[in-house]
């Protein structure tokens, strides 16, 4: 048998089941990677209940620092006899199965191409502590030692972090350590040399933060000074509004008084979650939500309302696999379409994809400039994967000397200074955005009637049908001014005579960076542009044309992107060709680089070198 | 409805404590139907505004979709408002409020826009106690869409249509007691004398307000086998007492016997004086409140005055306790923790 022998290079999954405590050892694991210094990517592969069902965490440890999932799995961790003899068969040739050997493995098990590795672990525990709910969260805590051993990782790395986690209460750490040493010390005096994958300290992460992306939305809203949350409990959303519920409690609550200076409402409904947003944000706070798919559904009739009387309006959807109530523990890009041209009528909405937990902090903290500036929603589409898990990312930063941008609002004074009449839907400017005021401004000027009814400029309903249209009409210079603001995609031209550019966005960027570095290695240097906003730009346009064929690859079924560029900017379909994962699982480097070498009519590379064995 | 409103105001027109005349309080001519209900409750409204010298620029009007909540259009002027979608008032009101807690919050809302597709937002909005001064416009029909009944349409009551009503009616009131509304009102546009008192209590009170005003709708559903006319309310009419308001900047003129009034503080030091029609009355309680709701449903009367109310309640800045500055008011100093302190979170991530 080859073992599957590599250095900080491999996939090790491990089968639990829910509700048990194991994500507290898992991570613990990941971290430990993470504080070596090697680029690592757990996913959180869960099901929609709470206790009792198969569980997986798949950790891709990665020199190179390719972020996404690889596809394979060379370790299995195979604590839930639910699922033992999926994750035995679903392992590589080659790989290593981790096992609790207080009981014995069934016949059936029979591969000669797979290392078994027994730890007694049930055995071990329940020798060691008596305390029965100990017993639950320890056990998994003792295979983590044995990973150490058997992966080689610095042990003292786990006994720090125990050591940082429960440092307020020392006397827990004392049996999570206890743990550890039981099963490092079984690994090494059964299994000496079993295991062909190590970890070796590096510096390759340098100050790179590990976070999850809900946690950085929740953060970036603090920073970006919204002062009011609406907002409906949804599997993965609800992470978003709790961090910034925590934030708050530490960053937003007056020194003298104790009061809280942010108003955070879990509201009856997505619906009533929006109406909350709208409402403050008409009235001069910045504001936001957090739900998924079926909230996009509820809040379409206020998201129309604010597209058409222009108030600003942030939202976050962390998009889960649809349609319907769908798998709500799985992730997908599903909801760009329903997002794009939310509510009935004419609408466009304006969309922002983060890919990591940088830009979920950064564009975050934007799209509440952006929703101000041009008076309108702005949606930042995350999914449960970059939501809910934890991913490395360059650090956080803030510029001290940036100012809130509250848009175009007329103070008290400037609306005595005022020459002309002022009317709320008076482009003066030209770029198709208006002046608004907020109620109290003045005693007696800049009062308006905000309405969804068509309006004229003074804001008072019309039928006139010259009116009617111009004021459509100017949403639309509104959307072309928006061109200029959203940001910009990441285009990256690394052959200028190939024609076969890549499209992705969001979480597909990882899994389809290191297909192209694949590529690379092989001589086939692919272009490839990061869209990161809607409405899109010239630049997006200019790829586009640039190149023969385009491979646009995305997470849902029904190339959703693939289908807006072609609707806006008048693209053939025969040049645009999808790559589709919607599986709810994240896309692997593994199915994009097959799906491509199928379209370019590539011969497919060896299984070993595809997996970078290399380089 | 009136196509001409004339401009012309006495030039001695009386001017209230603050120095505004009734005419600032007024809005545009209403579009609705000559004798519409909702034109006298929005008259109320102004003369409650107009008595009380509340600055117009200080308030805010919220509505949903129908008739009723076109009426914001056609008071207060000078006071920004905003006309949302059906049933969605609350939610918007919530979110206004929550930005800025010191404007005066009145929710136009009608008995389609309220009592169904509204139910959630308006039994949510009492459960928060949200700072608001909600008045509905019950016509027992929805007008704006050609009087089909609404949820309030009393069982067997037939409109223009002629089709009897076979559903149970919701008591928008009754209904507002059980899920914890603090102040609770029942007025009828064609008695302002009764309904103005109803509207300051209710602005004097620190929480959500309901107030249910019966306001027939002329063109649909007006007839004489309808329970929501001009004739049958008034033949039908009841009312729990009268009341004195005295704001707390005035004084208390009239001496009332012993025993013939129950005087009630509100949050903001104005007092509402009841006149007692039976010894055993007590509207601040919650039971005998219903009580005498239901009783008085069984004589087939119908209920009006105030009904309930309760002081000891708190409304939800204060249940959430946000700063006593506006949120809309805060800037980047209060709001934002800097640098230095996501240098530290950073470390921790680490």
């Amino acid at each position: 048998m080859n073992r599957i022998e590599r250095v900080n290079d491999f996939v090790i999954r491990f089968a639990n089941v829910n509700g048990s405590g194991s994500a507290s050892a898992n991570n613990l694991f990941a971290r430990a990677i993470f504080r070596a210094g090697v680029p690592v990517s757990p996913k959180n592969i869960f099901p929609s209940n709470i206790q009792g069902l198969p569980t997986w965490y798949e950790v891709r440890v990665c020199q190179r620092g390719f972020l996404g999932r690889r596809g394979g799995v060379d370790f299995a961790v195979a604590v839930n006899g639910q699922t033992l003899f999926k994750d035995y068969h679903d392992l590589l040739p080659g790989g290593y199965f981790l096992y609790d050997s207080s009981k014995d493995l069934p016949e059936t098990f029979e591969r000669d191409d797979v290392s078994v590795i027994g730890i007694p672990l049930t055995l071990l525990c329940n020798q060691e502590f008596a305390n029965p709910k100990l017993r639950q969260l320890l056990k998994n805590i003792i295979y983590v030692g044995s990973l150490a051993h058997l992966l080689d990782i610095d042990f003292t790395i786990l006994t720090d972090s125990i050591n940082k986690q429960f440092a307020r209460k020392p006397k827990l750490a004392e049996p999570n350590i206890k743990a550890l040493e039981l099963g490092y010390d079984y690994a090494k005096t059964h299994y000496p040399d079993t295991c062909g994958l190590r970890v070796e300290k590096t510096d390759k992460l340098g100050d790179d933060i590990l976070m999850d992306g809900n946690s950085a939305v929740g953060l970036g809203a603090i920073y970006g000074g919204a002062t009011v949350a609406g907002w409906y409990p949804i599997t993965p959303s609800t992470s978003v509004v709790e961090a910034f519920e925590k934030y708050a409690n530490k960053f937003r609550i007056e020194e003298e008084s104790g009061r809280k200076k942010v108003a955070i409402l879990q509201a009856e409904d997505e619906l009533a979650a929006l109406g909350i947003v709208i409402g403050a944000s008409w009235n001069g706070a910045r504001a936001f939500t957090a739900t998924s798919g079926p909230g996009i559904s509820l809040m379409s009739e206020f998201l129309g309302l604010a597209y058409f009387a222009e108030i600003p309006a942030v939202l976050v959807d962390v998009q889960r696999a649809g349609p319907s109530t769908g798998m709500p523990t799985r992730t997908q890009q599903s909801d760009v379409l329903s997002c794009a041209y939310a509510s009935h009528g004419d609408t466009k909405n304006i969309l922002l994809f983060p890919c990591d937990p940088k830009e979920c902090f950064d564009l975050t903290a934007d799209a509440l400039d952006l929703a101000e500036r041009l008076q309108t929603p702005v949606i930042i589409m995350s999914d449960l994967d970059l939501g809910m898990n934890d991913h490395v990312s360059a650090p956080l930063h803030w510029d001290d000397n940036r100012r809130y941008d509250r848009g175009k609002t007329l103070s008290g004074e400037e609306l005595e200074a005022l020459k002309e009449q002022w009317g709320r839907y008076k482009d003066v400017d030209g770029d198709g955005i208006c002046y608004r005021t907020y109620p109290g401004v003045h005693p007696t000027k800049g009062a308006y009637f905000t309405r969804g009814t068509s309006h004229n400029e003074y804001s008072a309903y019309t039928e006139e049908t010259s009116i009617y249209k111009a004021n459509l009409e100017r949403l639309l210079v509104k959307w072309d001014t928006a061109r200029t603001l959203v940001p910009s995609p990441r285009t990256k031209i690394r052959d200028e005579d190939n024609g076969v550019g890549l499209v992705f966005y969001g979480t597909t960027t990882h899994a389809a960076y290191e297909a192209i570095a694949r590529f690379n290695e092989r001589g086939i240097r692919l272009n490839s542009m990061r869209i990161r906003a809607f409405p899109f730009q010239e630049e997006v346009i200019e790829f586009i044309n640039a190149h023969e064929k385009i491979f646009v690859i995305e997470q849902n079924r029904d190339g959703q992107l693939r289908t807006m560029l072609m609707n806006e900017n008048a693209i053939s379909p025969r040049k645009l060709q999808s790559i589709l994962n919607f599986d709810g699982l994240p896309i692997t480097a593994d199915f994009i680089t097959e799906k491509i070498e199928y379209l370019l009519d590539i011969v497919p590379e060896t299984a070993t070198s595809s997996r970078g064995d290399a380089s | 409805m009136s196509f001409q409103v004339p401009s012309f105001r006495h030039p001695r027109q009386a001017k209230n404590d603050a120095g505004y005349t009734r005419r600032d309080y007024e809005g545009a001519p209403s579009t609705l139907c000559a004798g519409c209900g909702h034109d006298s409750a929005t008259n109320a409204i102004i003369q409650a505004c107009f008595e009380l010298g509340i600055e117009p620029h200080r308030v805010a009007k919220m509505s949903g979709i129908g008739c009723s909540s076109k009426t914001p259009a056609y008071f207060l002027n000078k006071s920004h408002g905003f006309n949302s979608v059906h049933g969605r008032m609350p939610s918007i009101a919530t979110g206004a409020n929550m930005a800025n807690r010191d404007l005066l919050y009145i929710g136009i809302s009608g008995d389609g826009d309220t009592a169904s597709i509204g139910m959630g937002q308006f039994a949510h909005a009492l459960r928060r106690n949200l700072n608001l001064n909600y008045i509905c416009m019950n016509n027992g029909c929805y007008g704006l869409t050609k009087g089909q009944d609404s949820a309030t349409a009393d069982k067997g009551s037939a409109g223009k249509k002629g089709t009897p009503n076979p559903y149970a009616s919701i008591d928008l009131c009754e209904l507002a007691i059980e899920l914890g509304a603090s102040y609770v009102a029942r007025g009828f546009s064609g008695d302002k004398k009764q309904l103005v008192p109803l509207i300051k209590g209710a602005f004097a009170h620190s929480g959500l307000a309901f107030i249910d005003v019966i306001s027939p709708c002329v063109t649909f559903n007006n007839t004489a086998t309808s329970t929501k006319s001009y004739e049958y309310v008034r033949e039908h009419i009841e009312a729990t007492n009268t009341f004195d308001f005295i704001p707390l900047q005035q004084e208390i003129l009239t001496d009332y016997p012993e025993g013939t009034t129950q005087e009630v503080t509100m949050h903001d030091g104005s007092k509402i004086h009841l006149h007692k029609v039976e010894n055993t009355e007590d509207v601040t309680n919650r039971l005998k409140a219903v009580n005498r709701l239901e009783s008085e449903k069984e004589k087939g009367r119908l209920l009006t005055g105030l009904l309930y109310v309760n002081q000891d309640i708190q409304e939800t800045h204060d249940i959430i306790n946000t700063t006593l500055r506006p949120l809309n008011t805060l800037q980047e100093a209060d709001l934002c923790p800097g640098n230095d302190v996501l240098q530290k979170i950073n470390e921790g991530l680490r």
